[in-house]
């Protein structure tokens, strides 16, 4: 019987080899996979490419979520919208020990989707005749100037739902969706971290965000920390 | 150094362009204290580039959900009426034009509507949904201070930073007065009490459109 699901994060990225292309769900610390990033860090990998919104986030003094893996020096490249989002990040930039593909956030999105939904390429009209615009082919339409932008995938994408069954559906909740449904789509491999999983047939199929068909793992995440009072 | 309106009243005057029902992108920063200013009367749905339409204001204590914030990781609230959804949905709103109005901060305006806000000479440079919005939204407003902190203008002929997009900015409210960017150049409309036009004129680089009843 189809049974994707793994008892733990760490069981669950067995095969993430260094120099692993990893998109990971979440913007700011909303619909992050945390476990599955607490996991990555215990695991060791390195010479990572982080695709996300944002490089982990900043809440007063302290960095969360990502930050942890950039802090520990694991990332080679960073593709993303919001680098500014921690002190890390910057550091690290500055001192040339990361890499940095900036990209803005809908375009972000919609290269992440292309790659999942099998569309070669696209021309939007974000960035164009900026500096983010630079070596990329431009041409007019109906008067407006837009610019190619290709997919985007991964060797990997951790994503996090709220509800998960042991095929893979998955349902999100506020706005902790974001990037996930897009990530959840577009890598070779993909596994999510819910907060409650639950047996097929237990969630009602009109509401489901990712059907199963996406992703090849999902396991309950071990622990879930709330950030806000 | 004149004060004109304060950073309560700049969100009051630009709440005042919001038409009922409308659907609004408010930016990260000051923008934000436009929440507070919309009349009872009016439906407005406030558009957070993370996935809601319809966002109230902040959470309180003890309301705070992990997984409900705005785009300045915030964490909020919703209104009775709003919806939730991914990424790529929530840029269709924007760069597909059904948004209504964007409110958003810069650092530099120029004479045509060109807008800077995402990255100046040796800053490390975030873009956030910034270019997103103002190649789908029609009606943009910005919002910022006058001048720059050391006195400089932030309204300008042409851009020394580097732009967000071009000649997408069709208002400007600052602490010193409010422009309407037409095809004849910044227009000055309204300026802010104890503001002469000669004080305006002083804190902008670019040339300004003034009208009788302001002169």
């Amino acid at each position: 019987m189809l049974n994707k699901t793994y008892t733990s994060s760490l069981e669950a990225l067995h095969d993430v080899k260094d120099g692993a292309v990893i998109m990971f769900g979440g913007f700011g610390l909303a619909g992050i996979p945390q476990n599955l990033i607490r996991a990555l860090y215990e695991k060791g990998t390195k010479d990572i490419t982080v695709i996300s919104n944002n490089p982990g986030s900043r809440l007063g003094d302290n960095e969360y979520g990502l930050a942890i893996l950039f802090k520990a020096g694991r990332v080679k490249k960073y593709i993303g919208s919001y680098p500014t989002a921690t002190k890390s990040f910057k550091e690290l930039y500055d001192a040339g020990k990361v890499g940095l593909e900036l990209v803005p956030q809908g375009t972000l999105a919609e290269r992440i989707r292309a790659r999942g939904a099998g569309i070669g390429g696209f021309y939007v009209k974000t960035g164009a005749g900026t500096l983010l615009a630079k070596d990329k082919e431009s041409r007019d339409i109906k008067g407006e100037q837009y610019i190619l932008e290709q997919p985007l995938g991964a060797d990997f994408a951790f994503v996090k739902a709220y509800k998960g069954d042991f095929y893979g559906n998955l349902v999100y909740r506020y706005t902790g969706a974001n990037f996930n449904p897009l990530m959840a789509m577009a890598a070779a491999v993909t596994i999510a971290e819910v907060e409650e999983l639950v047996e097929p047939g237990m969630l009602d199929p009109n509401t489901i965000h990712t059907p199963g068909i996406f992703v090849k793992r999902i396991l309950k995440g071990e622990r879930y920390d709330r950030w806000y009072e | 150094m004149i004060a004109g309106m304060n950073e309560k009243e700049m969100a009051q005057r630009a709440a005042a362009e919001i038409r009922d029902g409308d659907c609004v992108n408010l930016g990260i920063g000051m923008p934000t204290m436009v929440l507070d200013f919309i009349p009872s009367g009016k439906t407005v749905f406030f558009h957070t580039e993370n996935g809601l339409l319809g966002m109230g204001g902040f959470a309180q204590k003890g309301e705070t959900h992990p997984d409900l914030v705005d785009a300045g990781k915030q964490p909020i609230t919703c209104i009775k009426g709003a919806s939730f959804f991914p990424s790529d949905i929530s840029f269709a709103m924007m760069r597909g034009g059904h948004i209504d109005l964007a409110i958003m901060g810069a650092y530099q305006v120029s004479e045509k509507g060109d807008l800077a806000n995402w990255t100046a000479p040796g800053m490390l440079p975030s873009i956030g949904g910034a270019m997103d919005i103002v190649a789908g939204i029609k009606n943009i407003i910005v919002m910022m201070s006058h001048t720059t902190r050391d006195g400089r203008p932030k309204i300008v002929r042409e851009l020394t930073y580097p732009a967000t997009g071009y000649g997408c900015v069709s208002m400007i409210i600052t602490n010193l007065c409010v422009m309407d960017v037409t095809d004849k150049g910044l227009l000055l409309k309204e300026l802010a009490n104890g503001v002469s036009a000669r004080d305006v004129l002083s804190a902008t680089e670019s040339s300004l459109i003034i009208p009788d009843t302001l002169s």
